[in-house]
């Protein structure tokens, strides 16, 4: 379990790293921020890039800047930065709430949160909250800038619409206003493992209603989205037991699970409707 | 053949000038270009946690990065807990709580829980557990982990 | 080290391995290296099943740094491994596995090709280039389908093998009560944190091979490689250093282990294997998977009037080592801890396409024990009897011991249950774990709406199986003594073990003694460390021993202090008058000092302070126990949480109560491993799918219940003087039932587990089909 060899590249600017990764794209190039993905996969020898550029050294990227009605998240943060909330509010919580069901503390000193975006595991945490939360994903190459909504930026398992020669340089999260609740749910194995399913549930209360609910899955389909149809079961209604539980099995209902040797879809069925109706609890908590 | 690139390892304060090929992970480089064996691989693949050691003192495993990633970094392995005879109050927790078997999960531990403690001593129950369950013990069944890391964390307290 | 006055048997002293391990100072396999060292990596076949047509190696031997790569022409002189079982059938030996794949291939993982090269990273990019061709052939994915071939002629059902006594065929008709079950426990395995590795010397001025990272049973190992390498025993040496845990898989004599032997001769230079983790989960041995159609019959009151057995032993794609070991456990331990008047188990010995299989901690008896307490379990509710109190009906008594098993069968050995009260034990620990309230406890959270529930598994555990072992311990003059024995330490403590015995009879410093063990050039046979043999069979010896220089230091001290020995006293290396503890005493560094040779004061005594002594015995130790489970069920889920498990133990005579202890609370986690997590499963082409540690779920912090113990000292063993049994098996033995049952207890479904591991979705299955 040896890597193949490679290359080694340390920009210290972007635009020196989109420079190099033209350069080496169709060779073979790719990006290491974290590792904590791309090594392993490296030792296994499935992922051999003949070059490796190291973004970890571009202080531009390692920052987190918040305005008014956004968070940017630069490429440079690690998980770790988010044990504690960055922001005020209901964002900075929720994204504290979060990072805790991301692997282990040693992985999360080094992964990186844009990282894990771009490696588009269907059972990375951050994904389904970006897409629950309508990001925006910044992405810079030699040919220019652009932006991508969060919802069409997952293809499928590990592809994003990033082309080769694309860097992600930011993410940026929408402030969440101050009425907001949020629940998230995970079910894995042992604690840090991939998760089976998740459930990411967010909304406005307005004078005891909801408004404006977001419910994104993760781990269930190949890429995370929100379900509408549970979404439209909240929306307008005063949380109950009943809403809630009628939310969930349309959740359940409507998706459509990946199936492997050790999980069945009917499974994550199960798991879809138990755990999105216990994000609803813990938002009402 | 890649290019090779000259780096200095910081490791328990002493420099090691070596050169590598970028593609020597850094548990790799430690055990065999530096000679600090204490640092142990599991699995080469980021699960086990016996490869864990501090990078400038967070707790990181080793098989996930490469040697030439750490150039420049201050790294602290097992070989540095102790000071000279006397050991780190987690060595000593370890063995008066027969918190090893076979041993080779426990560099990891070690470091991991100097990570954790070193950073925060009055942490709680739940989220010592939790921050403990990143590494892996086939032997212990893990009990006596557990209390020999609370009784090292009340006597590094203690000062 | 602080150093202890008077050592006792059953003190809970600090570990004499710890302080290389807590500074990272160990010797590992991985951290033993020679110069000018070769590192070898094998090509393992990426088909289940098939027949090599040609492996072509040129690509890869053009990469500088590749020095050779060998395939199975380059070893053609050398023998399949052989079985190191006393008694295995000649009808096995067609099923042994070659070095290198001959001709088919039999698992994904078999071994085709190996690189020697100057550097691991280098070998592993020349192991990418070698081109296999083959003709695949059709995979026999599980042991329950019709057997396939195995070589041309040559069917993959290897044996039929029987256990059986009495007559039960008369009894199913007329009994009571006749509960039949179909059972299976998954394929998992040991899976220990530091893999496989082996390094292989050819000193040169002494024309000698020496195999470092060995483990286990160094000398059973060197007799087997003294067969196959045409060497004398005194030509070829095995050394154990640190080992990362072995429980029944590591250090038995796999392809891997010759080869770099065999490599270190003919390629002049040292060679070093190390087997990296995805190798492991393919190449090294696993267990456990069995099939079971048993039955046993019931008269109204509960008692067992017979019991039978049907089964397939999935042994994988050859037999290695052990033979025909596994079933022949499972078989003859079936019976447990209760009297059974006649007995008939039938295993269908077969072979797959998969991983070979071999010993895993307490084999054959981790799945016996799930199938006889799953029936018990399920015989309790039909008859409407309390599930402890059917148990306790059908116990052997301890007016019973010795207990005979004695089988029908020609050539099979009679076990022979040296002592036991499984009463006596069962009540204290339905005391000592407040059995009662616990019931209602969990009546009232069920009561609640919780799907909570307990479970108990009893059992009986071998252990100190012989015939013989033997140690030497001297005293040299500076009073350190060293105990020099065969056996092997996989981390259990091995070491502090007998430096406890040898201070507990000698009288020693514990501080000033060192175990040797696992160097087969020290001493010329050894029994290593296996089916909790060590501390039974080691430890006596080491016990007879150091009593002999117990006897020798008296001796000459009586003379000194003028009086007779057995006035004579030994603590902390001091020997002095038992009613005069403050009075006049001589230490045994002087008294080794008057034994030196040449010494004016030897009297016409054997020079040195030392002695060898052996302990011989025909009858293995049974130990015994009961584990209890209460666990939860998340019914959306399917998730499972041990909450607590208790483990009653008797254990006869405990050398090291910390050390004992490890290794139950260590074994049961290990077993919550194989009853919730851990399975090697293959699709029905033969692939193996879980050969990441990502895959295979090994039970982490947050998955390991509170464990606690009870141990009792109430049956020591007549075997041994020190009437000690072992205690390496018995945390793992009954832990599969005893979740089982608290399953089923969780849901009110008495056997509802019918399969290990109870993954989340089995659990969701399990709950579906009941509606």
């Amino acid at each position: 379990m040896k890597p193949a060899s490679f290359n080694y590249h340390a920009p210290s600017s972007i635009d020196e790293a989109v420079r190099l990764l033209s350069q080496y794209s169709d060779a073979e190039g790719r990006i290491i921020a974290g590792g904590q993905s791309l090594v392993p996969t490296m030792a296994f020898r499935l992922a051999r890039p003949a070059h490796l550029i190291d973004i970890s050294g571009i202080s531009a990227l390692d920052k987190i800047t918040q305005e008014e009605d956004r968070l940017i998240i630069g490429a440079g943060v690690r998980h770790s930065a988010f044990h504690k909330p960055v922001c005020d509010g209901p964002l900075g919580a929720l994204l504290t709430e979060v990072v805790q069901h991301i692997a282990h503390l040693p992985i999360r000193t080094r992964g990186t949160f844009c990282g894990a975006l771009a490696h588009a595991d269907p059972a990375s945490e951050w994904c389904a909250l970006a897409v629950t939360l309508d990001a925006t994903l910044v992405a810079k190459s030699t040919d220019g800038e652009r932006q991508i909504p969060a919802s069409s930026f997952f293809e499928t398992v590990m592809t994003t619409t990033l082309v080769e020669n694309e860097l992600l340089t930011e993410a940026q999260l929408p402030m969440l206003p101050n009425n907001s609740r949020f629940g998230f749910e995970e079910f894995s194995r042992r604690a840090g493992d991939y998760a089976l399913t998740m459930a990411l549930v967010v909304w406005e209360d307005e004078g005891g209603e909801i408004s404006n609910a977001r419910i994104g899955l993760g781990g269930v389909e190949d890429r995370p989205r929100r379900i509408i149809e549970a979404e439209e079961i909240l929306n307008g209604n005063i949380p109950s037991d009943d809403v809630f539980r009628a939310a969930a099995e349309a959740a359940a209902s409507v998706v459509d699970p990946m199936e492997d040797h050790a999980t069945s879809a009917g499974y994550r069925r199960d798991l879809v409707k138990a755990l999105t109706r216990r994000a609803m609890e813990k938002a009402v908590k | 053949m890649t290019q090779k690139h000259d780096i200095t390892l910081d490791i328990n304060g002493k420099k090691y000038e070596i050169t590598v090929e970028p593609r020597r992970t850094l548990v790799d480089v430690i055990r065999d270009q530096c000679g600090q064996t204490g640092t142990h691989a599991g699995c080469h693949h980021g699960v086990c946690g016996a490869c864990t050691i501090l990078l400038d003192d967070e707790p990181v495993r080793a098989c996930l990065m490469f040697g030439i990633q750490a150039d420049g970094k201050k790294i602290r392995t097992v070989e540095g807990l102790a000071d000279g005879d006397k050991l780190h109050p987690l060595q000593q927790a370890f063995t008066d709580h027969h918190a090893l078997q076979c041993g080779y999960c426990t560099p990891g531990f070690l470091m991991l829980a100097v990570g954790i403690l070193e950073k925060d001593p009055d942490i709680s129950h739940d989220d010592l557990i939790s921050a403990l369950s990143s590494n892996l013990c086939r032997c212990t069944g893990y009990a006596n982990i557990i209390t020999a890391v609370k009784a090292a964390a009340e006597q590094m307290r203690a000062g | 080290m602080a150093s202890k006055t008077k050592v006792i048997l059953g003190e809970r002293l600090r570990r004499l391995e710890d302080p290389p391990l807590i500074t990272g100072q160990g010797r590992f396999a991985d951290d033993i290296n020679f110069p000018h060292q070769l590192h070898m990596r094998i090509v393992r076949s990426p088909y289940a099943h098939a027949e090599i047509k040609s492996i072509n190696t040129g690509r890869a031997s053009k990469i500088p740094g590749v020095v050779a790569i060998w395939t199975y022409d380059d070893i053609q002189n050398l023998g399949p491994i052989d079985f190191r079982a006393d008694k295995s059938a000649e009808e096995l030996k067609a099923f042994r596995q070659f070095c290198l794949a001959k001709s088919r291939v039999r698992y994904v993982g078999d071994p085709v090709a190996a690189i020697f090269a100057e550097d691991p990273y280098i070998a592993e990019d020349a192991a990418d280039l070698i081109e296999l061709d083959v003709n695949q052939l059709p995979v026999i994915s599980d042991a329950d389908q019709e057997p396939g071939e195995f070589d041309e002629g040559l069917g993959s059902e290897a044996a039929l093998l029987t256990h059986t006594f009495g007559d039960v065929s008369s009894v199913w008709e007329s009994a009571y009560l006749v509960v039949d079950v179909d059972l299976r426990t998954g394929r998992h395995s040991g899976v220990p944190l530091e893999t496989r590795g082996a390094i292989g010397v050819h000193n040169k001025a002494t024309d000698t091979l020496e195999l470092y990272g060995a483990a286990k049973i160094p000398h059973r190992n060197r007799d087997t490689l003294v067969r196959m390498l045409s060497r004398p025993p005194a030509r070829i040496h095995l050394h154990e250093g640190h080992t990362g845990g072995g429980f029944g898989i590591r250090g038995e004599l796999y392809p891997e282990d010759v080869l770099v032997l065999v490599a270190a001769e003919r390629l002049g230079r040292p060679v070093k294997w190390i087997e990296d983790r995805q190798e492991h989960m393919m190449a090294a041995n696993q267990g456990r998977n069995q099939h079971h159609l048993a039955r046993m019959a019931f008269d109204q009151d509960g008692q067992i009037l017979a019991m039978a057995d049907e089964f397939w032993h999935d042994q994988g794609g050859y037999v290695r080592t052990h033979g025909a070991n596994v079933p022949n456990r499972t078989m003859c331990m079936l019976t447990g801890a209760y009297k059974i008047p006649a007995f008939q188990a039938k295993c269908h010995f077969r072979l797959t396409n998969k991983t070979p299989a071999a010993t895993y901690r307490a084999p054959g008896r981790f799945e016996s024990t799930f199938v006889r307490e799953r029936i018990m379990d399920i015989a309790a509710e039909k008859l409407g009897i309390d599930r402890v109190e059917i148990r306790r009906r059908n116990l052997v008594g301890v007016d019973d011991m010795p207990f005979k098993i004695r089988f029908d069968e020609p050539g099979l050995e009679t076990l022979v249950f040296d002592s036991g009260d499984y009463e006596s034990l069962l009540d204290k620990a339905l005391v000592h774990f407040k059995w009662d309230e616990l019931q209602a406890e969990l009546n009232d959270r069920r009561a609640g709406g919780e799907l909570v529930g307990c479970g108990l598994g009893v059992f009986v555990e071998e252990s100190g199986k012989g015939p013989v072992d033997g140690a030497r311990i001297t005293v040299d003059t500076n009073g350190d003594v060293e105990v020099l024995t065969g056996g092997a330490s996989l981390g259990q403590g091995f070491e502090t073990t007998m430096a406890q015995i040898t201070a507990a009879a000698l009288g020693a410093d514990y501080s000033k003694i060192t175990v040797i063990h696992g160097q087969t050039d020290r001493i010329p046979y050894g029994i290593g460390a296996h089916a909790a043999r060590a501390t039974v069979m080691t430890g006596s010896a080491v016990n007879i021993t150091a009593l002999k220089v117990r006897e020798k230091a008296l001796d000459v001290a009586a003379e000194l202090l003028q009086t007779t020995a057995d006035r004579l006293n030994i603590e902390n290396s001091e020997v002095f008058i038992s009613d005069n503890r403050n009075g006049p005493s001589v230490s045994l560094a002087e008294i080794s000092e008057r034994l030196a040779p040449g010494s004016k004061h030897l009297g016409g005594r054997e020079p040195n302070l030392s002695a060898e002594g052996f302990h011989n015995t025909k009858e293995s130790a049974f130990p015994y126990g009961i584990h209890f489970a209460v666990a939860k069920v998340d019914a959306e889920t399917g998730h499972i949480n041990v909450e607590r498990f208790m483990v009653a133990y008797d254990v006869g005579r405990a050398v090291n109560h910390m050390l004992l202890e490890g290794q139950l609370v260590g074994g049961c986690v290990q077993g919550v491993g194989g009853a919730l997590f851990e399975e090697f499963s293959y699709s029905e082409a033969g692939e193996p799918l879980a050969v990441t540690l990502a895959d295979y779920l090994l039970p982490s912090m947050d998955c390991a219940p509170a464990v606690e113990c009870l141990v009792t000292e109430d049956a020591p063993s007549p075997t041994n003087e020190l009437g000690i049994k072992g205690g390496g098996e018995g945390g793992i033995n009954g832990v599969g039932a005893a979740i089982a049952g608290a399953i089923d207890d969780a849901i009110g479904q008495v056997g509802a587990v019918t399969e290990l591991p109870v993954t989340p979705q089995r659990m969701r299955e399990i709950l579906n089909r009941a509606g």
